[in-house]
């Protein structure tokens, strides 16, 4: 049995249905991210985990017991707040016993697991500070401590890396990975930033108006996404329009206007004659100087019009001789050498036949 | 360096026209004259006779009594109103709460008289006093308590509940330290309306019971003694001292509410 269920949940704000008939399990010591531009009703579905918010129709189990009517307090689970949410007229550590006072613990356990937990989120020497006395990220990390001193079933965090810089914010996933192993606390994750949901999850649910497009996890989120809200969602992608000419188990026949023919691996069942796009990413596409291998198997000739030197890797756009747009990835690896075309340069576009994935309209 | 010299010029104007006057009945209180026209010495025996002065002595307990009986019911009153507005944004509270505010004094004296008169047939005295000093006081709570939480950041009331606190709990242990501030600076607020108020209380006094503002301005229909300026600069400190109190407690929330 999953720790928590959500059963065919339904919510309405006015004629807005934020939430349409999600249905999802979350494991017991996972990882579990809800990702979706905002709007798509993921702090809905977070909310009423928490129980500020009730569904219109459907169930939440937690443990297998219904959550329906019981209210934010008695539930055992605690929110990391976008806003941190700390209490600034306690100290950091009465913002981390609070918890355990609500939940009625000795002083002595308080007082143990306060210093524990300031330990576990390395505030040791801040105890004493007043929330407005931190910097973000130590506010970040109260507000983690607070939310898992009481060792509660389930955390939610919604949004929380969102108002820290990159730098602050790429240190802070690595600190959420290791903490979440350490104490083996379930995680429910909010953002809509890809990345970061990549970065740190177990599992990913995308979430779009209001249903989840594709729930799985991140590797296959990104190689084999479902659809073409999913695959331009998470990371970059090349879209080329074609259709079904030929399906076998081996592979893909597709015909796209302008270019010819392609080969592309199968992913589940397609039917011969279908519209729809080859989605490839810009890492699986490899450009050389050869423009004249063009009408090889998944070769096509084309132009640089832009490159991006990004350092590690250079992104390349080369427009194709039928006017396709396409992204491809170049690592910078050669020693030396950081840059191999020009704008202009004419070049040929080339990928494997088992890259990619063919997503039907 | 011009523009500055002007600016200055004008605060001083300013400061004088407010303080000159309070100077002069303060000096005064201290002269050793019984006319308030020039200064002969200084004494402090006004104040001793003040002290003989049992009807004066009798309206400054009244006042006091008045005002710590009414700003307690109104600052319970308020604070619970100005959550209210704050949470729930009821379309009428508003009005109710804040028209005593906003209203003419001479109004609200007027229509609480014929209230309590024709309305509700009561003898005017200490209760009618006191039900009126409530009525404008109140307002004046809600407002610095509404603006102290108007400047909070909401989800820390949503993060008490979520970790584990009753809806009771919240409000003792989250909302009421975070508004004891308001609280306190909107009871001195009502404590300063009420032991100054005279056009209301002057109404609704009926003729058993008289306030100090009252008593002072009896005395002053006969002449302006220098008793008169001993017991106005002793109201006067008070006052002050209350409002520099109430500025210290909560001086963000007050700013707002003016």
């Amino acid at each position: 049995m999953a720790l928590l269920e959500i059963r065919n949940i339904t919510r309405r704000f006015g004629s807005l249905e934020a939430v349409k008939d999600v249905t999802l399990d979350i494991e017991a010591g996972e990882f579990f991210t809800l990702l979706g531009p905002s709007g798509c009703g993921k702090t809905t579905i977070l909310r009423m985990i928490a129980g500020f918010d009730a569904p219109d129709a459907g169930e939440l189990y937690l443990d297998g017991r219904p959550l329906a009517g019981m209210p934010p307090e008695k539930r055992p689970v605690h929110t990391v707040f976008q806003s941190y949410a700390l209490f600034p007229h306690l100290t950091v550590a009465g913002n981390i016993a609070f918890p355990l006072e609500m939940a009625g613990r000795s002083r002595d356990e308080i007082r143990r697991r306060t210093t524990e937990t300031l330990a576990l989120v390395h505030l040791e020497d801040k105890g004493d500070a007043f929330p407005h006395e931190l910097s973000g990220g130590q506010k970040q990390r109260v507000a983690l401590a607070r939310g898992l001193v009481n060792k509660p079933r389930l955390l939610l965090l919604d949004e929380p890396l969102g108002a820290l810089d990159a730098k602050l914010r790429e240190r802070m996933q690595g600190e959420l990975i290791a903490l979440q192993r350490e104490v083996g606390v379930t995680f429910v994750f909010v953002t809509h930033a890809q990345q970061e949901a990549l970065a740190l999850s177990h599992r990913i649910a995308v979430m779009n108006e209001g249903r989840i497009e594709q729930l799985d996890v991140p590797e296959a989120l990104y190689s084999t996404p479902k659809n073409r809200f999913v695959a331009d969602f998470i990371g970059t992608i090349n879209l080329i329009a074609a259709a079904v000419v030929e399906a076998s188990r081996h592979g893909l026949r597709l015909a796209a206007p302008g270019l010819g023919e392609i080969a592309a691996p199968v992913h589940g069942a397609v039917a011969v004659g279908s519209n729809g796009a080859l989605a490839i990413r810009p890492e699986h596409l490899r450009i050389s100087g050869h423009a004249d291998r063009a009408g090889l198997k998944n070769h096509f000739a084309g132009a640089v019009v832009e490159y991006l030197f990004l350092g590690d890797v250079t992104v390349y756009k080369v427009r194709l001789d039928n006017g396709l747009l396409l992204e491809a990835l170049a690592t910078n690896a050669g020693p030396g050498r950081a840059r191999f075309h020009e704008i202009g340069d004419r070049v040929s576009v080339e990928w494997r036949h088992d890259a990619g994935v063919f997503l039907p309209d | 360096m011009k523009r500055g010299f002007w600016l200055w010029a004008a605060g001083l104007a300013t400061y004088a026209f407010l303080y000159v006057p309070l100077a002069v009945v303060v000096l005064f209180s201290f002269n050793d004259s019984e006319l308030n026209a020039s200064w002969v010495g200084f004494t402090t025996r006004w104040y001793g006779k003040l002290l003989g002065d049992a009807d004066l002595l009798q309206a400054a307990a009244n006042s006091l009594l008045i005002a710590i009986v009414s700003s307690t019911i109104a600052t319970v009153l308020g604070t619970m109103a100005g959550i209210a507005l704050h949470r729930w944004r009821p379309p009428l509270l508003p009005f109710l709460v804040l028209t005593p505010v906003a209203m003419p004094e001479i109004l609200l004296g007027v229509s609480l008289l014929l209230f309590f008169r024709q309305v509700l047939d009561l003898t005017l005295g200490l209760f009618s006093i006191l039900a009126a000093h409530i009525t404008f006081s109140l307002g004046f709570v809600a407002i610095i308590v509404r603006a102290r939480l108007a400047g909070m950041d909401e989800s820390i009331f949503e993060a008490a509940r979520d970790l584990g606190a009753t809806p009771w709990r919240t409000f003792t242990r989250v909302t009421f330290p975070l508004i004891v501030p308001g609280i306190v600076a909107g009871f001195l607020m009502s404590f300063t309306l009420s032991i100054d108020d005279f056009v209301i209380t002057f109404f609704v006094a009926g003729v058993g019971v008289t306030t100090l503002p009252l008593q002072i301005y009896s005395l002053i229909k006969v002449a302006v003694t220098p008793e008169v300026n001993a017991i106005s600069t002793l109201l006067m400190a008070l006052t002050l001292t209350l409002i520099a109190l109430a500025l210290r407690f909560a001086p963000e929330t007050l700013r707002k509410s003016a």
